[in-house]
């Protein structure tokens, strides 16, 4: 069907054989608005690479894609003028299923070159879908000296309901503030009331749509953003600006899988994996996979596949000392992924092998807390 | 009023609720909630974006100019759609269906693909920022000449509870949007229209009843005037009142244009001054708060700004309306000073103030703040420019006041405010599905045929037909009991105990139906029907109602007691003659307690009677 428009606003769809050609339509070139900056603001980058914080319509295709360049995103939300001033690095413009771990790096790169070049807070617009990865990625790959702060919208931006704007101006907020990690700032409820600031490696995108999806597992939020003031609170343990110093350790692993087990799962799935320099399991419960499966996970470990075990529980730890299967995975040689998210062991994982030849001390490194995203103790009441 | 002699034009949009299971792009039911009962609420901010066009739409600018911040109550009966916070589900196929129907109704040719699109608005009362509406036929035909231009389907916003706070149990519910050609040319023929429009929605069956649920906007101009949208007019009858007195303000005010251009009268921007210091002492209350208060000149307006242009609404009701959208509570204007605690010096001070002269007339503003101040400012200056223009009638959406008369709402809303709602695929009308629609009998007709095979008088047989109870009517009829028996009870007797204050909402239908078979039946005489429904509406049962009210009565059991009361009154009896038949109905009736059909019982007593009398002569 070819859609037409008519004078009322209204599309409709016809039959393209009963449409004749008239002529094609001036184009009507962007207007862009010029941005101005206050020079006496602290200056931030912002690194776009697509995502529903900044959206327009596909005419081609009728959908809403991500198009805009950061620079459109000051236009659209002129609060940010406010807040500081800005550098836009437009990294990317694709839907972040598209992400890949060479885009990883390549954003790692180019927040270092911005942290380097002294700005004193990074935004990394992102979509939503895989900004956990992105984010736990990021924490990996950079010591950072101050904030960088993943943002998107669960609403697309052409909508007058989007959260992107307080998304972004709490973002903002959270980039200028004393914070001095990766954080993910997203909205805390449903209201336009707060926004939580996540720890990169702890969030999880936990609601399809919802606006307040991202949720920090395993740990309370580590601050939050209240809008329209723009307070910013960090809590006690929450990273502060100035304690690392910058450095870039940008290798990654890109063999390397995350593998979801369910009851009647065949072992042949496993052979896939062979080659793999590594492969994290969600694994049910305390961290266990069929028995069916151990002999195959044997023979990955002997040709030098490093496994690690999470839960799909995604709450808690695992523990394979508890029950029989269990031990069997440690005897075979599997490492126990302590309280970590699968996406975020994973992330780990590649950075691991990607920076560490030694097995065993990679081991190690697996389960030791390197960016916040694993603790010895399990606090309770999360 | 000559009508044609002033050019006037006037088309209108109906926008009726349906009664489908399920909202249009959620699976809610459209069920209406008390607000008492809501389970939760949230609140958002919106903001105008940029539209496919690349501009913001004017009336959305308008809204922008306040900071609003909306409140929303959610039900066990809302979702996340609601809440906007999923995308929608796929149109709802039988409200498609049902806007098919009332298409072929009109005669209208459907658009081969309906194409569900955003229609930009800002007012808080959709959660999106933007109702959903799709096109789904055109070029529709009117019986007495006339068309329909388009006939759409969109999703009804949420109800307003208070001010910024929005009830969403009303979100979503299927809402049918027929517009007419700007054809008609005097206020009845656009109450007739009106009329018929509804009587064809309603003849489907499946609209939603009652107030609220059908709303008229009315587009009206004259010539040397504008097109004015009046939004939401909800009693039919007032309809055509509506047109009269917008003709009436148009044309006032083309005449307070003439006459300002004979004085001369001017606006300037310049002609406004900070006059808060003035009020440091007054004795009014609201000039007393007041952080700012401006005063502006209008020269060459004095006594034009409070001529009535409608009822009960002036230049200055208008001047003040635009003043508003600044978050102003209104305006003062010396035409209708010295009043509300300002004192006859105070108003000499604000002119001399403002060097106003005899014929100016200096407007006073009040603000909460600067901001504020200054903006309603510019409004005023604004209408006023516009008063004294080639085009004195600005192009405006208006509201509904009680009576009849408008109130400036907003700008009318550009074509920038629609854009492809693109989560919703769009829905193909091929002609197997368009052949197989049928239109269901029109209520005018289905009249004529109550009267014609029915046997109902025309006017009980109409009352009928456009009744709510058309449905158990038809049912009634189907199940054997009689039309005018049916009829009588729907439509007067209800009406009736109503009005002495019978709760009749709790009559069910298969109650009623009750009834009326035990009448057809002969358990009970339907002089009884008022007091069964009486006793039912107060909770008791069927069986229960006709034990006690109508408690049977055999033929032998009447006999007998009709014969012991006539030997009771043989004095009577003997003195009246024949004539004692009427005193004794009375009797024989309140002994028998409507079990019994007053025809069978007057049979009897006459019979009895004249035994007797044949006796005893
Ligand atoms: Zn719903």
């Amino acid at each position: 069907m070819a859609v037409v428009k008519l004078d009322s606003g209204y599309n409709i769809g016809v039959d393209p054989v009963s449409c004749t050609f008239v002529e094609r339509p001036p184009s009507s070139p962007a207007k862009q608005l010029e941005v101005i900056q206050n020079n006496n603001l602290p200056t931030l980058a912002i690194v776009s690479t697509g995502g529903t914080i900044a959206s327009r319509i596909d005419y081609r295709t009728g959908s809403v894609t991500s198009q805009f360049d950061a620079s459109d995103i000051l236009t659209a939300i002129p609060e940010l003028k406010d807040i500081a001033n800005y550098r836009t690095i437009p990294l990317a413009t694709i839907l972040s299923e598209n992400m890949t771990p060479a885009i990883w790096q390549d954003l790692a790169r180019a927040v270092y070159d911005e942290i380097r070049n002294g700005v004193k807070g990074i935004i990394v617009t992102h979509g939503t879908d895989t900004m956990a990865y992105s984010a736990a990625a990021t924490s990996f790959m950079i010591d950072t000296p101050v904030p960088i702060v993943f943002v998107g919208s669960q609403r697309s931006a052409d909508r007058p309901s989007s959260d992107n704007a307080m998304n972004a101006v709490c973002a903002a907020a959270a980039a200028t503030s004393d914070l001095g990690e990766v954080a993910v700032v997203m909205h805390a409820t449903t209201n336009d009331d707060i926004c939580a600031i996540h720890r990169g490696t702890r969030v999880r995108k936990m609601h399809s749509s919802r606006r307040d999806a991202f949720q920090s597992i395993g740990i309370e939020s580590i601050g939050t953003v209240e809008y329209p003031s723009r307070t910013v609170t960090l809590k006690e343990s929450t990273i502060r600006r100035g304690k690392y110093k910058l450095a870039l350790h940008d290798n990654l692993e890109e063999h390397c899988g995350l593998l979801q087990f369910y009851p009647g799962m065949s072992p042949d799935l496993l052979n896939a994996y062979q080659g793999y320099k590594g492969l994290v399991l969600a694994g049910t419960g305390l961290g266990h996979v069929s028995t069916t499966l151990i002999p195959r996970l044997c023979k990955l470990i002997e040709t030098g596949t490093m496994i690690v075990m999470t839960s799909q529980c995604l709450h808690g730890r695992v523990c394979d000392r508890v029950y029989d299967t269990g031990r069997d995975l440690l005897a075979a040689g599997i490492i126990e992924g302590g309280d970590m998210l699968p996406e975020a062991a994973l992330v780990k994982l590649m950075w691991v092998l990607g920076n560490e030849q030694d097995l065993k001390k990679a081991g190690t490194l697996m389960q030791t807390d390197l960016k916040g995203e694993c603790s010895s103790r399990s606090p309770h009441g999360l | 009023m000559d009508y044609n002699a002033i050019g006037l034009v006037a088309g209108i949009e109906i926008h009726q609720q349906i009664d489908t299971k399920e909202k249009l792009f959620c699976h809610c039911p459209t069920a209406l909630r008390d607000t008492a009962e809501h389970s939760g609420a949230f609140f958002r901010y919106l903001r105008a974006t940029e539209s496919e066009m690349g501009e913001i739409d004017r009336a959305a600018q308008e809204e922008m100019k306040r900071d609003r911040k909306f409140l929303y109550y959610t039900y066990d009966t809302t979702c996340l759609v609601e809440n906007d916070e999923e995308p929608p589900a796929p149109m709802n196929d039988e409200a498609l269906s049902l806007c098919l129907t009332i298409a072929k109704m009109f005669f209208m040719i459907p658009v081969p693909q309906v194409h569900t699109m955003r229609k930009l608005v800002i007012d808080g009362s959709n959660t999106s920022g933007f109702q959903r509406t799709a096109l789904v036929a055109v070029n529709g035909a009117l019986p007495r000449g006339g068309q329909i231009e388009t006939i759409c389907l969109e999703e009804e916003a949420a109800q307003r509870v208070k001010d910024d706070t929005f009830s969403l149990d009303r979100l979503g519910i299927p809402l049918i949007e027929i517009t007419t050609s700007p054809c008609m040319h005097t206020p009845e023929e656009v109450q007739q229209v009106a009329e018929y429009i509804g009587m064809v929605l309603r003849s489907t069956g499946k609209v939603k009843r009652g107030i609220g649920t059908i709303r008229q906007d009315v587009n009206i101009s004259i010539a040397g005037g504008a097109r004015v949208e009046i939004k939401g007019v909800q009693e039919l009858d007032l309809i055509a009142e509506v047109v009269r007195r917008e003709v009436q303000r148009q044309v006032n005010l083309l005449m307070i244009r003439d006459e300002l251009k004979k004085r001369g009268a001017s606006v300037d921007y310049n002609d406004h001054w900070d006059v808060t210091e003035l009020f440091r002492n007054t004795k009014s209350s609201i000039l007393k708060k007041a952080k700012k208060i401006y005063a502006i000149k209008l020269r060459g307006f004095a006594t034009l700004v409070g001529r009535e242009i409608q009822p009960d609404r002036r230049l200055g009701s208008e001047i003040s309306d635009y003043a508003k959208v600044c978050g102003v509570g209104g305006i003062f204007h010396t035409d209708e000073l010295p009043a509300y605690g300002i004192t006859a010096d105070e108003v000499s001070q604000i002119k001399k103030c403002a060097n106003a002269l005899e014929g100016d007339c200096v407007v006073v503003i009040v603000g909460a703040n600067e901001k504020q101040a200054g903006c309603a400012v510019n409004q005023v200056i604004i209408r006023a420019k516009k008063a004294l223009g080639k085009n004195p009638v600005p192009e405006e959406t208006r509201k509904m006041l009680e009576g009849g008369s408008t109130a400036y709402m907003r700008p009318l809303p550009g074509a920038a405010r629609m854009y492809p709602e693109t989560d919703v695929i769009p829905v193909i009308i091929d002609d197997a599905r368009w052949n197989a629609t049928t239109g269901p009998e029109l209520l005018t007709v289905r009249a004529e045929r109550f009267t014609k095979e029915n046997g109902l008088d025309p006017s009980m047989a109409r009352q009928m037909a456009f009744s709510e109870r058309l449905p158990l009517f038809e049912r009634a009829l189907q199940e054997g009991v009689k039309a005018n028996l049916a009829a009588r009870t729907l439509i007067a007797t209800i009406k009736e105990i109503q009005r002495d204050g019978v709760a009749v909402e709790n009559i069910s239908d298969d109650t009623i139906l009750a009834v009326l078979h035990a009448v057809e039946t002969g358990r009970a005489a339907k002089e009884a029907v008022p007091d069964l429904l009486r006793s039912m509406a107060s909770g008791s049962t069927v069986d229960d109602a006709l034990t006690h009210l109508a408690p049977s009565v055999s033929r032998e059991e009447l006999e007998s007691i009709i014969k012991k009361i006539i030997t009771e009154r043989a004095e009577f009896v003997a003195q009246k003659k024949k004539s004692a038949l009427g005193p004794l109905m009375g009797v024989v009736m309140a002994e028998v307690r409507g079990s019994v059909d007053g025809k069978v019982v007057s049979e009897i007593l006459k019979r009895e009677l004249e035994r007797a009398l044949a006796k005893n002569p």
